[in-house]
């Protein structure tokens, strides 16, 4: 260890080693999060524009002609930008910011520091999972400015429609870099998650065995392997696209004739792209979800004083979830005109997440029962994020429900159940997690009252934007419509919509406050003490200040499990998981 | 409503105003290095949990209003047999829903409030309890049994309508960029074969004008169904994956290129007598409503079409009028129309 030290203290590192292409891992989650903020204020900036166009269809807005150019004419916003930015919103929403900026962000940051590792396993693949994502984010803000604009078939991309420029302009150019950023993506994706694996099982500290690590990193370690099963079979399936629209082969297509002109394709199927696609696309939301609620246990655990309730039967949740999010895919498919023996075996499989989802709900529930709450903004977040959790699990039991599925499948219902159950969660679970570790990040700490107020106006318009939506959804509203306004039958709804959209804007700017104190907090923010929160997990036993291989001497030993809060016959209310048991103490959760 | 949505915007407005002095207010507070805006102070622990508590009860009021607001925009009640099917099982999930719903929100936010911390308290030592545990496990997943196998009986049914003894009626549902077309099998009940490389000029659905089975085909833009007579829909499309949505029947089937799909079902109720409904002249009320305050003519019911799946620009208006009648109006109305051989 000391030749390591040594080491680091000679080496003098440039301003591109330490701040552009980092080894370290500290650096990396940084340079993750801020690069997912910056996609976080392009994809919620669109929905609010479309928005725009949803509550008043077709009205003139000089924004909208300052922001599209010729696809927004006099102010109108084009039905074919419209589509594209519903596609961008989700790409960039699901995969760069909540998948790249929440995971890659709090992964990096945390497995080493909380297993007590030196940095992950490999810092360089860790680089270069970072710039991968970065090339991939530049080539995705790129194609928004293509002649033919961006991707526009819906996040989800479906051929035929995806296949074929002839049958949207946004399937030329744009879909093309549509596919080539999210190759880089994936490719990110599989780097980073490697490294997360490897080090969670190679380089926990002695006495770390897997029953003593902290949730967060059980469910950044499931994560991981989640990914590493799932994102291959979205790299398969976006080859084979790139191959039919390109090559002339025929994967997705047969029987087609689009714009007068009869295709020469046969033999493909374009629900084959479905089950590829879901195959990722499932386990993709809790790819989303499962670091949010990790970093939930251990945030309300910590402000509640109390171990989390519990501890076994939520790793055991996470490992099941984990494994029932495979086999369930079907589900989004349920309408495609699969067997319909298929659509049993996938509603049966799908029904069962509630299962684990409700020990989550009720674990959390029970973690604040009887404890010494300590309202901070993160805990708040958390608290928001089990209020989503519940609200969209529950909707999850009539879409996971094949016969209940055929007439909401589509619509609003289907919008709403989603941005609350995984959206919302997981934006919740990731300001949590920055309010909580901002101390570790840049030694300061940020504003508690803007906090506060950053969470109540985000957490009353979250429910405002997407509560109405389930009525919309019941009413029979399709998703992805430019405008209701083709069906009187849909006349009444105008209200609804309204409604949301000025939720959604003021929630939308309400978004200045963190952004303001986030980077005003790390400049000019109340330096911080070691271990503000009064936290047991190891990443609070690091010097404040960043240093190379993040502890100065040895690393410390673990003698316990993270969650010895308020434990009798204790001197204070929290115990480090690196103080040895007391003569006679037994240890948590064993 | 108008004026509602206006107290909505001031009340924001007002809040995000008071919001934003606060901001300015607490950032040069910052800026004098204050130290008591980091730290939770037991103060903030009533506050925010006082919050936590008012804000649950907004959330329970807003839901209610919801409810009774727009319990008239809905679907009105199904229009087909295996309609009620769906109902009821939607109803009986929705009703699990919303009591769970309520239990834990209020659980959670209650405890937010009432175990709120303050320097002088300690929070109680607890690691599990096996037996809640057991509980909160094998209570929902009896509740979850109960609604698969119910969820799973009906969808069962749905999807084999083969089991009723009269033939259902076949009609083709036929869709492009941007609109829907029907084909009627005809007197022998069976479609003549079809592709698209077949379309030529009025053709437009590619049907082999060889094919005996095709030349008593009824190609039309307005769908026509008898009144409880069960018909099997085949889908086809032209381009690319349209989705057959018919919410007043509970029916949805993909169209995708190259596959056959279908669905079959009985349509229960004819447009007139629906027009006569109590809920769903409520609806046409609610929407007439708006429609003269814009000066547009009123809106009649008529059952639809839609397509629910993106498939282009003009995604957002590719739709069908479906006309359920009597038998006798219906044989009338398909006499009138052309068999693909006089095409």
């Amino acid at each position: 260890m000391s030749a390591h030290e040594e080491h680091d203290h000679h080496h003098e590192q440039s301003f591109i080693e330490k701040y552009v292409f980092s080894m370290d891992h500290k650096m990396i989650a940084k340079q993750f999060l801020i690069t997912g903020m910056i996609m976080g204020i392009i994809g919620v900036g669109m929905s609010l524009l479309f928005r725009l166009q949803l509550a008043w269809p077709e009205k003139e807005w000089p924004i909208l002609e300052a922001l599209l150019g010729k696809w927004g004419t006099d102010g109108v916003m084009d039905p074919n930008i419209y589509l594209a930015l519903v596609t961008i919103h989700g790409t960039i929403m699901v995969f760069f910011v909540l998948t790249a900026g929440l995971s890659g962000t709090f992964s990096n940051l945390l497995i080493p520091l909380q297993i007590g590792a030196r940095d992950m396993a490999s810092g360089f693949i860790n680089m270069l999972s970072y710039w991968f994502f970065f090339a991939s984010s530049v080539v995705m803000v790129v194609s928004l400015f293509v002649e033919s604009g961006p991707a526009a078939a819906g996040w989800t991309i479906y051929p035929p429609l995806s296949a074929l420029p002839q049958a949207m302009p946004g399937s030329g150019m744009g879909m093309t870099l549509w596919l080539v950023s999210m190759s880089l993506f994936i490719v990110s994706s599989l780097l980073g998650a490697l490294n997360y694996i490897v080090t969670v099982l190679n380089l926990r500290t002695k006495g770390m065995s897997m029953t003593r690590l902290p949730l967060t990193i059980w469910a950044f370690f499931v994560t991981a392997i989640l990914g590493v099963l799932s994102f291959p079979v979205l790299f398969s399936a976006a080859l084979l696209l790139i191959f039919d629209r390109s090559l002339g082969t025929s994967f997705y297509l047969s029987d087609i004739m689009v714009a007068g002109e009869l295709l020469s394709n046969q033999g493909g199927s374009p629900v084959l792209f479905q089950h590829l696609f879901w195959f990722l696309g499932h386990p993709e939301v809790y790819i989303i979800l499962l670091p949010a609620l990790g970093i939930t246990s251990e945030v309300i655990s910590t402000n509640a004083r109390k171990p989390i309730f519990g501890y076994r039967a939520m790793v055991g949740s996470i490992l099941a979830i984990a494994f029932l999010s495979f086999i369930v895919w079907g589900h989004h498919m349920f309408v495609t005109g699969m067997s319909p023996f298929l659509g049993s075996v996938f509603t049966f499989t799908t029904l069962l997440i509630a299962i684990p989802s409700a020990v989550k709900a009720f674990n959390y529930i029970t973690t604040l029962w009887k404890g010494n709450l300590r309202l901070t903004p993160a805990m708040l977040f958390s608290i928001g994020l089990v209020s989503t959790f519940i609200t969209g699990g529950l909707t999850g039991l009539i879409l996971g429900d094949s016969a209940l599925d055929i007439n909401v499948h589509d619509t609003y219902f289907v919008v709403a159940h989603f941005h609350i159950v995984m959206g919302l969660s997981a934006i919740f679970g990731m300001f949590a997690g920055v309010y909580h570790w901002f101390p570790k990040m840049f030694g300061r700490r940020m504003s508690k009252s803007m906090g506060y107020i950053h969470f109540w106006i985000t957490f009353v318009c979250a429910y405002g934007v997407f509560f109405p939506m389930h009525f919309l959804g019941m009413a029979g509203l399709p998703r992805r419509y430019y405008t209701n306004t083709s069906f009187p039958m849909f006349d009444d709804l105008a209200d609804i919509n309204v409604m949301v959209s000025i939720f959604a804007i003021v929630g939308g700017i309400a978004q200045v406050v963190f952004i303001f104190n986030f980077f005003y907090s790390a400049v000019r923010g109340k330096k911080s003490t070691q271990n503000p929160w009064k936290s047991n997990t190891m990443e609070w036993t690091t010097p404040v200040e960043h240093i190379h291989g993040n502890w100065p001497g040895e690393i410390p030993e673990v003698h316990r499990w993270a969650y010895d809060y308020s434990k009798p016959g204790m001197d204070e209310d929290f115990v480090p998981q690196t103080t040895p048991l007391q003569e006679g103490e037994e240890e948590g959760s064993h | 409503m108008e004026t509602l949505l206006i107290i909505l915007v001031v009340i924001l407005g007002v809040l995000v105003v008071a919001q934003a002095a606060r901001v300015l207010e607490v950032s040069s507070s910052l800026k004098k290095d204050d130290t008591s805006d980091t730290d939770v102070t037991d103060k903030d622990n009533r506050t925010q949990g006082l919050l936590m508590l008012i804000f649950m009860i907004f959330m329970f009021g807003s839901f209610i209003w919801l409810m009774w607001e727009y319990k008239d925009v809905l679907l009105p009640g199904p229009a087909s047999e295996h309609g009620v099917d769906i109902d009821n099982l939607w109803n009986i999930s929705m009703w699990l829903i919303v009591i769970v719903f309520f239990i834990t929100q209020t659980l959670l936010f209650v405890f937010a409030y009432r175990f709120r911390g303050s320097k002088k308290k300690k929070a109680v030592y607890m690691e599990h309890d096996n037996r809640l545990e057991f509980i909160w496990t094998i209570v929902p997943a009896v509740v979850l049994a109960a609604l698969i196998i119910y969820g799973l009986t009906t969808w069962t049914n749905i999807m084999n309508p083969s089991a009723d003894d009269e033939e259902p009626m076949i009609i083709e549902l036929y869709a492009k960029q941007f609109g829907w077309t029907a084909r009627y099998a005809g007197n022998d009940n069976t479609l003549g074969y079809a592709n698209v490389g077949l379309i030529e000029g009025v053709n437009t659905l590619g049907v082999d004008g060889d094919d005996k089975y095709a030349k008593d085909d009824i190609i039309t833009t307005e769908l026509h169904l008898p009144v409880g007579k069960p018909v099997l829909f085949k889908f086809r499309s032209q381009d690319v994956i349209h989705s057959a949505y018919l919410p007043h029947f509970r029916v949805q089937m993909n169209c995708v290129p190259g596959t056959a799909t279908q669905f079959g079902f009985t349509p229960s109720i004819t447009t007139a007598d629906m027009r006569l409904r109590e809920d769903v002249i409520k609806k046409v009320e609610s929407v007439n409503a708006v429609r003269e305050t814009k000066g547009e003519e009123p809106w009649e019911f008529d059952y639809l079409i839609l397509c629910n799946k993106i498939c282009g620009s003009a995604h957002y208006n590719m739709q069908m009028k479906i006309v359920v009648e009597t038998e006798e109006e219906y044989n009338n109305w398909i006499k009138e129309q052309k068999a693909f051989a006089e095409l």
